[in-house]
């Protein structure tokens, strides 16, 4: 390969890592403060999977949009959400993202495109679908991603959704996040038929495969998905199975597999996979390690800037429902 | 003024925010032909494939397509066909239109109109009939109108666009054709003001939609009787016109409340409560048995509220309070 080309894999191998190391250590973050008790609610940890946000966002600009689940701090960090404001809002302050009004759950940066983490399964899907079709519209070039997971696929809004791209060739890329488990159900137990990539393509959409562990694998896949897009081809589905290391929320202890599949699971980290692929191409591990270093600090003043945030006045509850009428 | 239907009143009123602003698009089963009632007829030509939107049958993609097009900066209108298959997206309604402006600290609105012609016509029975408001003006986040005149069929679709929040058009399928003036130029709605139908002295009756009509029939029987009957048309169900309600109860010391809806947690019960915490006053519901609508004339009569069960309704309430506040 010559050397500018890999220059240039080193750079993207480098920006995808970073990313996924500072998704990671946001969630390691939230967890240790969660388990001290400083944040209310309840959280939904993605790591082992912070490769599909990392690959799928890096082809994305800031102007276009996602929508996501309720597994999705990784995709808001991806896609370039502030995880001071982040944290804040798992602290239910008023410097979070949603101003202690969402929570985990409901993380939504329309500055950056997030139009929002979504707390039910399949919500994020029409969210994104719409926002396509507004982009075709107005005539203004951007193009929208969707998450979501293996269980959404069995939900009417997955074939409604892709129908509908299809139909009106709408720039969305959905992105089928496969981590092995619907809640606490695997989806071979749930889903019939050859699953969520071939009801993809039953339907007529360019769909692509690959190894959700993979950071280069889904980038690559996603920028060819995300050019058709562009090229104004209609959608693409992206199909990448990872693996959720962690339970469906923080308190499930996951009774329902072994460890010893966990054990295996983890050994085939996509955060250590990306850094041995760059060791190979000559990156030095001092380079890797600050990146570890940099998200650690990050997160550390995340976490600070959200223990002296604010806590909402009570009148904050009252504001912004609507514009026409009071609550009562 | 110029005389119209109110289904062409609607239709004007959405053509001329159509004009006014590119933004303005609408979606729905069979709009390119036109709309299933004809009330999208001559959109299509004038508009355009992309601005008037035929779509599958697809409630749940309409709603949450309509709310992704909404935040991407577009102002959608969306087509349910019926109220009854609003319930096909009900998810997307409750759990997300009605709740993003919230549950995201502000930074996001949701500016869609949501149509839903609504209520008994034509002998449609069970699952094509129903009137759900009580269910809407629930959910916090929604705004809930309800025209009963061409005019504000026509004003009321016009604020509904221009408005920043979700709103709900119910649409009163059962006079649709019937014919109102609507005054020439601009009109458009101040959302939440109430309208005195008829002025009263005795009772003051409360209604909206296309149950208007039928309270002013019932009130000319009881004017006739002796019992001058003040009808206030709503028009508005969230936000309601409190104020006005309680001005008119204020003077006249008596209130019904009649709708088509079943009258168990109808909306009636919401304006009951309001009036008797506000006034201390017992109000008297007209509305459906707790039944499904159902099919033949002779039982959908029974289901329906008619002017004669709310004349019977204004007598027992003038019998239960002879004298005024």
């Amino acid at each position: 390969m010559p050397i500018a080309q890999t220059n240039t894999r080193v750079a993207l191998g480098l920006e995808l890592l970073r990313t996924m190391v500072r998704i990671r250590s946001f969630e390691e973050a939230a967890r240790a403060v969660h388990a001290k008790g400083e944040i209310p609610g309840v959280l939904h940890l993605s790591i082992g999977q912070e490769a599909v946000p990392a690959g799928v966002c890096a082809g994305l600009r800031r102007t276009d949009t996602i929508a996501s689940t309720h597994r999705g701090h990784g995709h808001s960090i991806a896609k370039g959400a502030d995880t001071a404001a982040m944290m804040a809002e798992l602290y239910g302050r008023v410097g979070g993202t949603c101003r202690g009004k969402g929570g985990s759950m409901h993380i939504a940066d329309f500055s950056i495109g997030m139009l929002g983490a979504n707390g039910v399964v399949g919500g994020g899907i029409g969210i994104a679908v719409g926002a396509a079709q507004a982009a075709i519209l107005l005539g203004d070039g951007r193009i929208s991603a969707c998450f979501f997971g293996d269980g959404a696929v069995n939900r009417g809004p997955f074939l409604e959704g892709l129908n509908w791209a299809r139909i009106y060739d709408l720039p969305v890329l959905f992105v089928c996040e496969d981590n092995g488990f619907a809640a606490f159900t695997r989806p071979t137990e749930t889903t019939g038929g050859p699953g969520a990539a071939e009801r993809a393509r039953s339907l007529g959409i360019p769909t692509f495969e690959v190894d959700g562990n993979d950071a280069f694998a889904v980038h690559e896949a996603a920028s060819e998905a995300i050019a058709r897009c562009r090229r104004g081809e209609g959608p693409a589905f992206l199909y990448a199975p990872t693996y959720r290391i962690d339970g469906h929320t923080i308190a499930d202890r996951t009774p329902y597999r072994s460890e010893e599949e966990v054990r295996q699971r983890r050994a085939n980290d996509p955060i250590a996979a990306l850094n041995t692929a760059l060791a190979d191409r000559g990156v030095e591990a001092a380079a890797m390690a600050q990146l570890f270093t940099d998200a650690d600090a990050e997160m550390a003043r995340a976490i600070a800037f959200a223990r002296t945030s604010p806590v909402p006045e009570p009148a904050d509850a009252l504001s912004d429902v609507q514009d026409a009428g009071a609550p009562a | 003024m110029s005389e119209m239907t109110l289904i062409a009143a609607t239709q004007q009123g959405l053509a001329e925010e159509m004009r006014r602003d590119p933004r303005v698009w609408a979606l729905g089963e069979d709009l390119a032909r036109g709309g299933v009632f004809g009330q999208y007829a001559g959109f299509f030509e004038e508009f355009g494939a992309r601005r008037i939107v035929s779509t599958p049958i697809s409630e749940a993609m309409i709603m949450s397509a309509g709310l992704g097009a909404a935040l991407a900066g577009t102002r959608p209108v969306l087509e349910m066909r019926i109220a009854d298959f609003t319930l096909c997206a009900m998810d997307e309604l409750v759990n997300q239109v009605a709740k993003v402006r919230y549950m995201f600290g502000g930074q996001a609105r949701a500016p869609m109109v949501i149509r839903m012609p609504h209520g008994v016509a034509r002998f449609s029975a069970a699952q094509h009939s129903q009137s759900l408001e009580a269910w809407l003006v629930h959910i916090p986040g929604l705004v809930v109108l309800a025209p009963a005149t061409a005019a504000d069929s026509k004003a009321m679709m016009k604020a509904a666009i221009r408005s920043d929040d979700p709103v709900i058009m119910l649409e009163p399928r059962a006079i649709w054709a019937t014919t109102g003036a609507v005054p020439d130029g601009e009109i458009v709605a101040q959302i939440g003001a109430a309208r005195i139908a008829q002025p009263g002295t005795d009772v003051t009756l409360v209604t909206w939609s296309m149950t208007v009509p039928i309270a002013l029939e019932a009130a000319a029987k009881a004017n006739s009787e002796g019992i001058s009957t003040e009808v206030i048309d709503l028009r508005s169900l969230w936000p309601w016109d409190r104020q006005a309600v309680f001005d008119s109860v204020a003077r006249t010391g008596r209130a019904v409340v009649a709708h088509e809806a079943v009258r168990v947690a109808g909306f009636g019960a919401e304006i009951s409560a309001t009036i008797s915490e506000e006034l201390g006053l017992p109000v008297l519901r007209v509305g459906a048995p707790r039944i499904p609508v159902p099919y033949a004339p002779q039982l959908e009569n029974v289901y329906r509220v008619t002017a004669d069960k709310i004349l019977a309704t204004l007598r027992q309430s003038v019998a239960l309070r002879q004298k005024r506040v």
